[in-house]
């Protein structure tokens, strides 16, 4: 049997690690197999590099709203450095941002506490997946020092711009950009391998496939649609490093190349993509939104199937990122009809989770709040997009603030709010206390507010004709008058209120780890597996002799034959 | 809301497309956002009181997400017959040209080739400017957009249109200017450290100023 292959690698790791368990902070911390450390790794590591994207947010929409002006913590803005910043920012927030924490951090810590395994089934897989992660960073970090700087030509990285340094004039940091976004993709192949085989082979007795949390579907089945499509992109990016670096011309028009390919390769996985970070999103959205309702998810099967049909759907919209890119026009027909139909399963998966809320007994905790406010954002990123996947009026929209604003109403809520709302949601598992609510709703009303005040001028703007990736509007009179100005203005000033109100969180987060109250086992009366075990869960997260068996549904919220209004996947009977 | 002038044939079209979509998906989001906010404030936890145990898959129950979803997929067809009639008028068909231009992208400028006033391009008296396009209101072009070395965008927002520049190729687009006046040419995608500063100026001018600016710059470029 193939379980036995996996059993016996397991054994043998938990065996090994059983018998030194004395271990200094390095081997326990730094080289564990602990899936729960390791997506604590995951964490710290993305929570990090969010700084980092969050602090070039600020210093590019300081030189944005203030042309010219010396930017305190960085300096002067050249346009070189301004097309580095954005690039950069763009990159980190997706790849080394929303992956890594939506997918890797709350995958690997909370797939086998909510199927209730001991642990992943591959531990050391798991272990090299987050180094080569991490190694990935470092190299992304360095290229921003290098002699000519980082790479500029923005995250999509079309050539010939990205692909000769005659062009883009950042010889190393092109490549080292490249680099380090092939390892990334790397990483998480080696980390989905994990998830898919985990889920598959390591539930707990008695838990069938429709028994399982939705967040576990949501992640496994992103994996699965980041192994599809990140293939012929990785592909992709050899050939634009050999072109890079041994002067081929796989992208070289001249040379008998075509710069096209590179944006097929790429929008092939980029479109899928999205929805590879925003299931994660959703998954920790619908638990969340159970456990604070009370209620049964209003149709289970509907979102599994809703995601399963977005996924599938997702590897035929591509195109709609270049239909004004050159392509043959009678193609953007075909695209334009594949993007309108991906809205209806998702516009459905939407209004499955709004109608949950219907005869429910909601409490707005924090996690709550953080997550229907992901639904009330997300709905605006939703609608925006419409107007995008109309070939017609892409025409105008395209590469115009209108389609940042609109794509950052989606980032922002998935990458964001989602991690936020799984992050408070689950503290109390991770470190074994509540935080403090108080704080954590000042920390969310600071940040929902001004998220709007940033985005909302900028869809006007775009509106109004304003381009993407340029580092200074006065160059061009039509857009650069007063009241442009003012929006810009009132966009850079809601992001410095954002970024202040995030230090509420980051002291939140230490008062409460160093002081909170205990959070016991089960603190908000859920019916998950995680909640059955210590907070936080200990090394194999529950005793051999008594790992849980399931009996039930994850969600039997308010059943009618229980006193109780929630009833625990394992309690038999 | 910042107003911009619609000054091609296909600009109002394109603005009634946005609009249309945006009264359908204006619809949608208020009645989702209005139905949510009063589902939380309805059902809010009130002491002593039980949930019901629900479960969408009751065939009474699951008309509330059945028949939305229809309706999107009407919705739908609506958009994309709007969405695709607008594509054709603009970038499928080609209607008869009154003149050619060719647009050139370079890093970072602007090329423009103006066919002079033989009005047939690559000949003796052709008009190069760097910069500047000038165009007679009310006559149909035809543009060759190509480019020298990397991706451009040759963008007018006035005029609604939009198209990449490919180095290696030459893409053909059409338009028809309607009002006279001086307006924005952007590069719409990244080219390097100097994309921000590749504007350029479109001068849309009745017949009688193109036609003085025409003998002027013949006569200035003529030994
Ligand atoms: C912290 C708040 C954020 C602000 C104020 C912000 C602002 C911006 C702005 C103004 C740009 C465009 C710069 C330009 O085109 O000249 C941009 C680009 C981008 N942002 Fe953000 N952003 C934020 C967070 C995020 C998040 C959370 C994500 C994704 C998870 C994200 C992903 C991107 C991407 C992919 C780009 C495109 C980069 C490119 O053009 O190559 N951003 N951001
Ligand atoms: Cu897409
Ligand atoms: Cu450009």
């Amino acid at each position: 049997m193939a379980d036995t292959l996996v059993e016996v690698q397991k054994q043998e790791i938990h065996g090994q690690d059983h018998e030194h368990h004395d271990q200094g902070f390095v081997s326990k911390y730094i080289f564990s197999t602990d899936h729960k450390i390791i997506g604590m790794q995951y964490m710290f590591t993305g929570m990090l590099m969010a700084v980092i994207g969050g602090y070039m947010a600020y210093v590019f929409r300081m030189q944005l709203a203030f042309p010219g002006i010396s930017v305190p913590g960085f300096g002067q803005v050249s346009p070189g450095e301004y097309n580095s910043l954005i690039t950069n920012h763009g990159s980190i927030m997706i790849f080394w941002v929303a992956m890594p924490v939506l997918i890797a951090a709350f995958g690997n810590f909370l797939i086998p506490l909510m199927i209730g395994a001991d642990d992943m089934v591959f531990p050391r897989i798991n272990r090299l997946s987050f180094q080569v992660f991490f190694i990935s960073s470092v190299v992304l970090l360095i290229s921003l020092f290098v002699e000519g700087g980082g790479f500029g030509g923005a995250w999509t990285s079309y050539p010939p711009l990205s692909a000769n340094a005659d062009y883009n004039q950042t010889q190393l940091g092109a490549s080292l950009w490249l680099i380090a976004v092939a390892l990334e993709f790397v990483a998480f192949l080696l980390g989905g391998i994990n998830f898919i085989t985990t889920l598959m082979n390591s539930r707990a007795p008695g838990m069938k496939a429709y028994d399982i949390p939705m967040v576990c579907w949501m992640i496994v089945i992103a994996s699965i649609l980041f192994m599809l499509s990140v293939g012929p992109l990785l592909a992709g990016a050899v050939m634009l490093l050999f072109d890079q670096t041994l002067n081929t011309g796989f992208y070289d028009p001249a040379r008998g190349g075509d710069p096209i390919l590179w944006q097929h390769l790429f929008w092939f996985f980029g479109h899928p993509e999205v929805y590879v970070v925003l299931l994660p999103a959703i998954g920790i959205t619908v638990e969340v939104m159970a456990t604070f309702s009370r209620k049964k998810l209003f149709g289970y099967k509907l979102v599994l199937y809703t995601a399963v049909a977005t996924g599938v759907l997702s590897f035929f919209v591509w195109a709609h990122h270049q239909f004004i890119a050159g392509i043959d026009p009678r193609m953007a027909n075909v695209f334009t009809v594949t993007t309108l139909l991906i809205s209806v399963p998702i516009a459905e998966m939407l209004f499955v989770m709004i109608a949950t809320l219907y005869g429910g007994s909601i409490t707005l905790t924090t996690p709550m709040l953080w997550a229907l406010s992901f639904l009330a954002e997300f709905l605006i990123g939703g609608v925006t997009g419409i107007f995008l996947g109309a070939s017609g009026a892409d025409i105008y929209f395209h590469d115009t603030y209108f389609v940042l604003a609109h794509f950052h109403y989606t980032f922002f809520p998935i990458a964001i709010i989602g991690t936020f709302c799984a992050f408070t949601y689950w503290f109390p598992k991770m470190f074994g206390k509540m935080m403090n609510e108080t704080l954590g709703k000042i920390h969310f009303w600071g940040t929902i507010i001004p998220f709007n005040f940033i985005f909302i001028p900028l869809f006007v703007l775009g509106m109004g004709g304003q381009h993407r990736r340029i580092y200074n509007f006065e160059h061009f009179p039509e857009i650069a008058g007063p009241e442009y100005f003012q929006l810009r203005e009132i966009a850079t000033i809601a992001l410095l209120i954002m970024l202040a109100f995030q230090a509420v969180f980051f002291f939140n987060v230490v008062m409460s780890w160093w002081k909170g109250e205990d959070a016991g086992k089960n603190p908000w009366k859920a019916n998950t597996l995680e909640w059955t075990t210590d907070s936080p869960a200990p090394h194999g997260n529950w005793p051999v002799e008594d790992l849980p068996t399931v009996y039930r549904g994850p969600y039997e919220y308010g059943h009618p034959d229980r006193e109780e209004d929630y009833w625990p996947q394992n309690l038999p009977g | 809301m910042l107003e911009l002038v619609q000054a091609s044939t296909y600009a109002a079209d394109i603005d009634r497309l946005i609009l249309l979509i945006g009264v359908i998906v204006g619809v949608w989001f208020l009645l989702a956002e209005g139905i949510f906010f009063w589902l939380i404030w309805k059902f809010r936890a009130k002491p002593g009181e039980k949930t019901q145990y629900l479960d969408g898959t009751e065939k009474h129950i699951k008309k509330w997400i059945t028949i939305p979803h229809a309706l999107v997929l009407v919705c739908d067809v609506f958009i994309l017959v709007g969405a695709v009639s607008v594509w054709y008028d603009v970038k499928q068909q080609l209607p008869d040209a009154d003149s050619t231009i060719r647009v050139i992208g370079q890093q970072w400028a602007w090329t423009f080739q103006h066919p002079g006033a033989d009005n047939e391009l690559d000949t003796g008296d052709d008009i190069f400017t760097v910069g500047d396009l000038h165009v007679e209101v009310e006559k149909t072009y035809h543009f060759q957009l190509q480019s020298r070395d990397v991706l451009h965008s040759f963008s007018v927002p006035v005029f609604r249109l939009k198209q990449d520049a490919i180095p290696g190729r030459s893409i053909t687009g059409w338009f028809t200017p309607t009002r006279t006046g001086e307006h924005d040419v952007q590069c719409s995608e990244i080219c390097g450290i100097g994309h921000g500063v590749m504007a350029a100026r479109i001068h849309i001018e009745d017949a009688n100023t193109h036609a003085a600016w025409i003998t002027r710059s013949t006569a200035a470029t003529t030994p």
